[in-house]
């Protein structure tokens, strides 16, 4: 019997390959075991692997952690599991062409990519838009962002064990589709706002019913704030943990909600005024310690202050025009396209070549829904980007977390994750 | 009309928000390192949107360091880099942000194809996957990275795909998932 | 059968019970992974509700699902990672390739992206739209449903050939 013992010992130690399959782990997660000397084979450390679909990491990323015990000594993470290569089509694309590729950045709040890709075209073009497509553009950014807060916060939750909370946001953000359907016809990926202008004017009555949603939601996010912000079993879970300070948040270049829960008081929207920003009233939440609550808690205050500018958009919004005065960029009505033989020339000229950009390069900065979405345009003109870069928010948040959950335990990796909401979209472009 | 027009949207005030400071910083960025930058393009009288500085990729450190410490532009927005199809072929592209007074720069190094650069993990440990990313996307090397790999493709990829010459089609499939080295975990 | 269940009997094919079981207790195991994700999330949670369709038990274990719903794009370096995830599945299996992505590729015809699942696994049903409304995951399923009930599934087609000794 302690032969037997002896020989088992004996098969796994350092010296033979130890051949994963067998434990009847799949192939991706094939660990090549080279150096005999780390301490990889301690009893006590054991090597996890989460992802890339694990339903715990939103998307299509993988966490590798070193275990000791429960606690995590060493992490690493790897992801482009949905690498979209979106810049090389950016320099492939024309500028019009590209609208449908700013989507699928940051998919749970489509309309404020599209709302920042556009200014940015706009700004190397010096076009202005229409006041009333300005308001337009600035309820759609606010309404993505509070949906974008909706599932963060909610997917959050369930995440550490509390799934009617996410059932109550839910409601509300399917109520926010319908109205971004009655906007553009579409639920998620919505290619609403179009260079100089967008693609439909709000119907009649949406300035209404967009007030009466956000007075509604309001109402539900008291309510979903009384059902988890002052419970024990969720400040247990969340406080103190995946701490991030502000020299942290500094040094890895976080921006949005998630800067804003660690001290850092900026915001675009407020600091480097787009839109009519500087026209509505809003508070900018800041947290001190940057723990997982503090997140949680700067992104329910940020929905109130969302809803709050939607409220008074609504009031402030006026008919008009939402065309730019420019030829250049302007798609022609379909009477004029169906009707005469100039318009259709014109029509197709604009889709198959596009319009030029006069040569130049900006860095369009806008406060997304996570942070800072920035298009870094470079334009040698003609109708496509020399280079198009996407700065995403998400892919400097994903690399505070190997720090951040250095010494946590293993557990609350969910929640670090689930509380920098990362979107695969936007971190792999 | 182009960039340099008066934009009337509030990205058009940054020149007179921040006109005084930069150009008050192109003075002491100039005083610095003279000969070394290469050229200055100002908002005022080039289609940018921000001052940008280009400088030779030998002393990114030192002039990082300047705007960093000196300068207070201590906000590492963006990092990435261009293919100019010219000699030299490769312009890394910082955008830079001053937290207390909101003004950003652009500074720019030119680095030919085949030579390394210093990496700046050491002055802002975020650009670590920002490097991964040049390097997977245009094959610019670091010098002194952690962890210099591939980050968004998978390691067995050949070309990188940001290059000019590499064509959008230009598919690589494999049949095994891709490996990981423990080695990472330390 | 009456009402109160005294008639004991029913008659049919025993394949087609087992059909009319399996049809109705489908566990999917959802591999979102891009913006189809949220849309598959909308079709499961309130106001969609994938339960009525029996389709309610979520797994993410491919060992304990015998649905696979690819929701997203699947990439060349993910395309190895969805092989295994199948291969790991217990037989019968389907698979839902759910919006324009997974299906073709879609509007992402460049270098890192596979031009459609079916290139690495077998697919039943295809979704299309680009997210797929959570209508047309509904109708996707119920499609998916008759198929299975008739036996016109690649899993179904792969079981009987090789009862009769034919090698798929």
């Amino acid at each position: 019997m302690s032969d037997e013992q002896n020989s088992v010992k004996e098969s796994s130690s350092r010296d033979i390959p130890i051949d994963v399959s067998r434990w009847g782990f799949p192939g991706s997660m094939n660990v090549s075991f080279k150096d005999d000397k780390d301490d990889l084979f301690d009893d006590s450390k054991v090597i996890i692997n989460i992802g890339p679909t694990h339903p715990a990491m939103h998307g299509a990323f993988r966490c590798m952690a070193k275990l000791n015990g429960e606690v995590i000594e060493s992490s690493y993470s790897e992801f482009g599991y949905t690498h979209r290569a979106k810049e090389k089509l950016g320099e492939n694309r024309t500028y019009h062409q590209f609208i449908v590729y700013t989507d699928r950045l940051n998919y749970c709040s489509a309309l404020i990519n599209n709302v920042a890709y556009a200014l940015s075209v706009e700004r190397l073009m010096g076009i202005e838009v229409p006041t009333r497509a300005t308001w337009i553009r600035m309820m759609a950014a606010e309404i993505a962002r509070v949906t974008d807060h909706l599932i963060c916060v909610g997917i959050n939750a369930v995440d550490l064990g509390a799934f009617s909370f996410f059932l109550y946001g839910y409601q509300q953000r399917e109520r926010a589709y319908t109205l971004i359907e009655k906007l553009c016809g579409a639920r998620l990926t919505t290619s609403y706002t179009r260079i100089g202008g967008l693609m439909y004017d709000a119907p009649e009555g949406w300035e209404q019913e967009v007030k009466t949603w956000a007075l509604k939601t309001r109402e539900v996010i008291d309510e979903m704030d009384s059902l988890l912000t002052n419970n024990r079993i969720w400040h247990k879970r969340t406080k103190e943990v995946a701490i991030f300070n502000k020299e942290q948040c500094m040094k890895y270049s976080f921006t949005g909600p998630n800067a804003r829960a660690a001290g850092i008081d900026l915001d675009l929207r407020r600091d480097q005024p787009v839109l009519f920003y500087d026209r509505v009233d809003f508070d900018v939440p800041t947290a001190q310690i940057g723990d997982v609550f503090d997140r949680y808690a700067v992104r329910i205050e940020e929905m109130r202050q969302s809803l709050s500018i939607l409220i008074q958009c609504a009031e402030k919004i006026k008919k008009g025009p939402i065309w730019a005065d420019d030829k250049r960029t302007r798609i022609p009505d379909k009477e004029v396209v169906h009707n005469t033989m100039e318009g259709m020339i014109h029509h197709f000229k604009f889709f198959m070549t596009g319009f030029d950009v006069p040569e130049g390069e900006a860095y369009t900065p806008f406060e997304a829904a996570n942070g800072e979405l920035g298009f870094y345009i470079v334009s040698r003109g003609g109708p496509k980007a020399h280079r198009m870069r996407i700065r995403g928010p998400s892919f400097w948040h994903y690399q505070g977390l190997d720090p951040m959950i250095k010494g946590a335990y293993v557990g609350d990796l969910v929640g670090a994750l689930g509380s920098i909401n990362v979107i695969a979209g936007e971190l792999d472009r | 009309m182009d960039i340099r027009t008066r934009i009337p949207t509030n990205y058009g005030s940054w020149v007179d928000l921040f006109g005084a400071l930069w150009s008050d910083q192109v003075t002491k960025i100039q005083a610095r390192f003279g000969e070394a930058t290469l050229s200055v393009q100002m908002p005022e009288t080039d289609p940018t949107d921000v001052p940008t500085f280009v400088f030779s990729s030998h002393a990114n450190l030192e002039v990082l360091q300047f705007f960093k410490v000196d300068l207070g532009y201590d906000f590492l927005v963006d990092y990435t880099a261009t293919d100019e199809e010219l000699e030299p072929r490769f312009l890394l592209v910082f955008q830079l942000m001053s937290r207390e007074t909101k003004a950003r720069v652009r500074v720019k190094f030119q680095v030919s194809e085949g030579t390394s650069v210093e990496s700046i993990v050491s002055l802002w440990p975020g650009a670590n996957w920002a490097e991964r990313e040049i390097f997977d996307m245009f094959g610019v090397q670091f010098l002194n990275h952690p962890d210099l790999r591939r980050i968004l493709l998978d390691i067995r990829w050949e070309g990188h795909p940001l290059r000019k010459d590499y064509p959008l089609r230009g598919y690589q499939s494999f049949i095994t998932p891709e490996e990981i080295d423990p080695e990472l975990l330390k | 059968m009456s009402k109160d269940g005294s008639a004991d009997f029913f008659t049919t094919k025993l394949d087609a019970f087992v059909s009319f079981a399996r049809k109705n207790s489908l566990f999917p195991l959802p591999f979102g992974t891009s913006c189809c994700g949220i849309e598959l999330m909308s079709t499961l949670a309130s106001g969609y509700d994938m339960a009525r369709f029996g389709a309610e038990v979520v797994r993410f274990s491919p060992r304990q699902s015998d649905l696979l719903i690819c929701a997203g794009i699947v990439t060349q370096k993910m395309a190895p990672v969805l092989r295994n995830i199948y291969d790991q599945m217990a037989d019968p299996k389907w698979v839902m390739s759910f919006g324009a992505c997974a299906s073709s590729g879609g509007i992402f015809n460049v270098y890192s992206v596979t031009q459609g699942i079916d290139t690495v696994i077998p697919v039943d049903v295809y979704v299309p739209g680009c997210p797929p409304a959570p209508e047309g995951v509904l109708n996707a399923l119920l499609v998916l449903q008759d198929r299975i009930q008739r036996g016109d599934t690649f899993a179904q087609r792969r079981e009987k050939a090789s009862r009769q000794g034919l090698v798929v």
